[in-house]
């Protein structure tokens, strides 16, 4: 048991692991003595520091720089801890240079000389300033290097960069550092936030701010307790997952009304929460079954319309990923202007080239099959193959980055239900696919002649429509709609040759379920099994859930082997 | 299951050309040479990560040839390709083996593919370099073992949690295969021995190439308002990672609030996100192509010049196969001969240089010393390390976190034995649990 990895807190050799334990238990203790003294030293040298600092605030206008010194000190040493500790000094400082200091450490632009340790400012032009007082330095020291940043300096930054925001006069900054000292409730923003909220006239941000302070003082030993009760029960009224951590976190030893508000609080957002998360799970089922239908619809077209076992599916929609990618680098290097329009450029693109490439493989291979499931199997899975390893050699085997337009990043709340407008995009593109392939089948020459060639070949033959050339069309059809599901996946999955693969069993998995033929049997097909997916994924598990809905699958069409919605009639033996 | 006949039936497809493709590459031998096998996956769901596997080993072979060679002979390289089909890797190296001759392997990147071919190895006494992190618990005679331990990686990984983000509760995500099974249960077992409750451990497995994360991310979104600092520890592999980094950002979740550390995610990766939204979630590896060494630069500028790509980057399994190489041809030289018993008596004590400017060695339990790092994700897709070890960690074949191995000793020098019983002082052989 002498590992030196596992128990960096013990470096001493023991032979049991009793021992051990007992060993690093013993170290700790010492260690957290000693942690202990440290932080006592260390508060005793900042607290006065800190509250000079707050209260010098009405007092005068500071010395260019000079408040700054021992903020300033401590960004010299390249050790995350002073970093920390600096940002903790520049968030309660007057200096106006205090934002620009704390916003230069989180662009990566504070830089420190490691000999001097003096400290300087690039500025965004690169001119390199003296950070204390803002004045350009000639020949800046050789060898400078920028202020190293790591997540606990991060969440110093936001909190210093939120309370130094807390005064200013645009609204919407306001407003996110209120949420950034609801996050990181600082106790030293606290007069900042007092006098914030004084003289605070938008009621929006006035909210915000009381639940900013309110997240502060439940906390404080310094405050009344009806003060901290008010405040248990202003962060329970927003009901969101913040406040729940904020009012489970509470110390140990605070006041029974305090937790009994607390406790309260917490029951009360849990039984909402629930509530909310079936709507949420419920839209995610929505979400999963939009991208099954994207990926399924092309699928309803070659195998269930035409009847034809197509496992070169997925490269179809790995294609029209990869189009996406192509057209994004072209844009990137030539014309960076239309990158918020690239996936409506690749749209057509890729439905244009997926098409083609469909074409090509019906009239090269699938056309003497016809009529031979089998071989139309076998046949269909190298085309597969062929194409993925033929993406790999272009493109090599590792995954290419398709960015998002800014419009489908993000997400926004309804209630406490988030949602991300990339996937609420992709339900309306679905949709609209949906609709519009509908639209062609009923109500176009094209779609009468497929409905007529699939559902009667010699007689359509008869009435003059050259069957051939339909068959093509249709697979053409079919291979373009999943081209572009390729172009909407690109957005949520990766863009890598494997890409297919993922979707192929989940595609027959739809079209069977929803019924041969039957375009409608394919969208209550793909949001049935999305949606019964995601509800049971919370209880089952990821992996359980996909079982067991493969598993009501394989039931289902034991019941009924012509899926949902079984085409009747005649159409179905032709 | 589907998708494993499917995967199994796909492999024989790609037989036929892989067959062909090793044949030619075989028989270009006129004069005299050493064979160096080269067992990486060029297609199928594995090629993403082994294929620059391949072209390292290329490099490096060509490298040593540069210098003159091996025992005055040049050396080839017999490439195949196993497609990412398990029983296909065991066939593939019996070929290497028997057929081509070849004096050691170097190949192998998923656990399962490495149990594959462990009996064809100990079969027929030859030598496998694997240079992939992977969930120890194995040592075995004709193995080298370059990738991290658990020891390596996981535990410096929690540790560093622990101590720099205060992180008290933890998800533990993975995909669900025997290297995130085995890695949790060691990290479970390690967690609660640190006083951790079990009900601030959360375990989440998903399918292999999992694309849809959001039920899982709101999960963790849940089990991290619980006010206490939480962070996800995530083992989960190759593809599946694009969504699951795309989710996290869609969903707001940044390293600030729930920060994730990552075991699979290196540079490689890497290149085909957008990394903006992923700035401080980390990963935990031997090395990281941003460590300013004097071998490191050249080692990448080599690399960049050698794929014509100056975008190329570089990883921790490169590393690996770099370490293990040289230290191969160090043994050989020192044996005066490749073959494998004098070769595999040589090799633990052997020390090579890393690319992280230590010095690694290989130990008798077939495992190397290596450095540990954790880098934060930078918005160039490189990682800016927050915190190494001090000294290089000695890999251990067998946790001490776990029930049934922590009595376990790997010593091939002095016990010439994989799995020695401490307690009941005798060899256990080939009979694992």
């Amino acid at each position: 048991m002498n590992d030196q990895a596992s128990q960096p807190f013990s470096r001493t050799h023991c032979e049991k692991p009793k021992d051990c334990a007992r060993t690093a238990r013993s170290a700790r203790r010492l260690l957290g003595y000693v942690f202990l003294l440290a932080a006592l030293t260390f508060l005793s040298g900042v607290q006065p520091a800190a509250i000079g600092a707050a209260s010098a605030q009405p007092a005068s206008a500071p010395l260019a720089g000079a408040d700054l010194a021992p903020a300033l000190a401590l960004l010299g040493t390249d050790s995350y801890g002073d970093t920390d500790a600096a940002l903790g000094r520049l968030a309660v400082s007057t200096n106006t240079r205090a934002a620009d200091i704390v916003e230069a450490i989180r662009d990566g632009r504070l830089l420190f000389d490691p000999q001097s340790k003096a400290v300087f400012l690039r500025m965004p032009d690169g001119a390199v300033t003296d950070a204390a007082t803002g004045a350009a330095v000639g020949a800046p020291p050789a060898g400078l290097r920028p202020v190293r940043v790591n997540n606990r300096v991060r969440r110093a930054i936001d909190a210093a960069a939120g309370a130094l925001a807390l005064l200013s006069p645009d609204n919407q900054k306001r407003l996110a550092a209120a949420a950034a000292v609801f996050k990181s409730r600082d106790v030293s923003a606290l007069p900042i936030l007092d006098a914030a909220l004084a003289k605070e006239g938008d009621p929006k941000v006035k909210t915000a701010l009381e639940q900013a302070r309110a997240a502060i003082i439940v906390a404080s030993q310094s405050v009344s307790e009806p003060e901290r009760v008010s405040a248990a029960r202003l962060i329970a009224a927003r009901g969101d997952q913040d406040a729940l951590a904020i009012l489970s976190s509470l110390p140990p030893n605070s006041p029974d009304a305090v937790k009994a508000a607390a406790a309260d609080g917490i029951e009360a957002i849990n039984r909402s929460l629930a509530m909310w998360a079936v709507a949420q799970n419920v839209w995610y089922g929505l979400s999963l079954g939009s991208v099954l239908l994207l990926a399924a619809i092309g699928l309803a077209i070659t195998f269930g319309v035409m009847g034809v076992i197509n496992m070169a599916h997925g490269e179809m929609v790995m294609l029209g990923a990869y189009t996406t990618y192509v057209v994004q680098e072209i844009i990137r290097t030539s014309a960076p202007f239309l990158f918020g329009w690239s996936l409506a450029i690749a749209l057509p693109l890729a439905f244009l080239f997926t098409a083609i490439v469909g074409i090509i493989i019906e009239r090269t291979v699938i056309r003497f099959l016809y009529g031979r499931p089998l071989e139309t199997l076998l046949a269909t899975w190298g085309i597969s193959l062929i194409l993925q390893q033929a993406v790999r050699s272009v493109f090599g085997p590792t995954n290419k980055e398709v960015g998002a337009p800014s419009w489908m990043s993000g997400a926004f709340d309804i209630g406490q239900m988030s949602i991300t407008y990339n996937r609420l995009w992709i339900i309306v593109f679905s949709l609209l696919v949906f609709f519009a392939l509908l639209l062609v089948l009923k109500r176009t020459a094209l779609g009468l002649y497929v409905r007529a060639v699939t559902q009667n070949r010699r007689m359509a033959g008869a009435m003059g429509i050259r069957t051939g050339r339909i068959d093509a069309l249709t697979f053409g059809l079919g291979s373009g709609i999943a081209g572009i599901a390729g172009v909407a996946l690109s957005q949520i999955d990766n863009v890598s040759p494997n890409l297919g693969q993922g979707y192929i069993i989940d595609s027959f998995m739809v079209v069977v379920f929803g019924g041969v033929g039957n375009l409608w049997g394919t969208l209550v097909a793909a949001f049935g099994l999305g949606v019964a997916n995601k509800l049971l994924e919370p209880f089952a598990g990821a992996v359980l859930g996909k079982i067991l809905i493969l598993v009501l699958i394989i039931l289902f069409i034991q019941k009924r082997p012509r899926g949902l919605f079984a085409l009747k009639g005649r159409a179905v033996e032709a | 299951m589907l998708e494993l006949l499917g995967r199994a039936a796909k492999g024989l497809g790609v037989l036929a050309a892989t067959a062909a493709l090793a044949g030619t590459i075989g028989t270009a031998s006129a004069q005299e040479t050493i064979k160096v096998g080269i067992l990486h996956s060029l297609s199928g769901t594995m090629a993403i990560s082994e294929t620059t596997l391949k072209n390292v080993m290329l490099m490096l072979i060509e490298e040593q040839n540069k210098k003159g060679g091996l025992l005055g002979k040049k050396l080839e390289a017999v490439v195949v390709d196993p497609a990412s089909n398990w029983p296909l890797f065991a066939e593939k190296a019996r070929e290497l083996i028997t057929k081509d001759k070849v004096a050691a392997v170097f190949g192998c990147w998923t656990s399962v593919s490495r149990k594959s071919v462990l009996p064809v190895f100990k079969e027929l006494n030859s030598i496998l370099f694997y240079p992939v992190q992977y969930e120890g618990e194995e040592s075995e005679r004709n193995v080298f073992y370059t990738g991290a331990a658990p020891n390596q990686q996981a535990i410096p990984a929690v540790d560093y949690l622990a101590k720099e983000e205060k992180v008290e509760r933890w998800v533990l995500a993975g995909t669900d295969y025997v290297y995130p099974r085995t890695t949790n249960k060691i990290l479970e077992a390690y967690l609660k021995y640190k006083g951790v409750k079990p009900e601030d451990i959360m375990i989440n497995y998903t399918p292999f190439g999992q694309s849809d994360w959001q039920t899982i991310v709101a999960d963790i979104k849940k089990f991290g308002s619980a006010g206490k600092k939480t962070a996800v520890v995530s083992t989960i592999n190759g593809d599946a990672n694009v969504p699951f980094y795309k989710e996290l950002a869609n969903q707001g979740i940044k390293a600030t609030d729930i920060p994730v550390v990552a075991f699979s995610v290196g540079e490689e990766e890497l290149a085909g996100m957008d990394t903006k939204p992923l700035v401080g979630h980390l990963a935990a590896w031997n090395y990281f192509e941003s460590i300013k060494t004097p071998e490191n630069d050249a080692f990448i500028k080599q690399w960049q010049a050698f794929m014509k790509n100056p975008k190329a980057v570089t990883n921790d399994p490169m590393e690996a196969h770099y370490i293990g190489f040289n230290m191969w041809v160090q043994a050989v030289t020192k044996a005066g001969t490749t073959d494998p018993d004098k070769v595999i008596a040589t090799l633990p004590g052997t020390k090579q240089p890393n690319l992280t400017g230590g010095v690694s060695e290989m130990l008798a339990n077939h495992h190397i010393t290596k450095p540990v790092y954790i880098g934060e994700i930078e918005e160039n897709g490189q990682f800016d390390v927050v915190w190494k070890t001090e000294n290089l960690i000695p890999g251990e074949a067998w946790s001490k976190q776990l029930e049934g191995s922590k009595d376990l000793v790997a010593d091939w020098v002095q016990l010439n034995c994989g799995n020695y019983d401490s307690v009941k002082k005798t060899c256990l052989g080939s009979v694992t649990k």
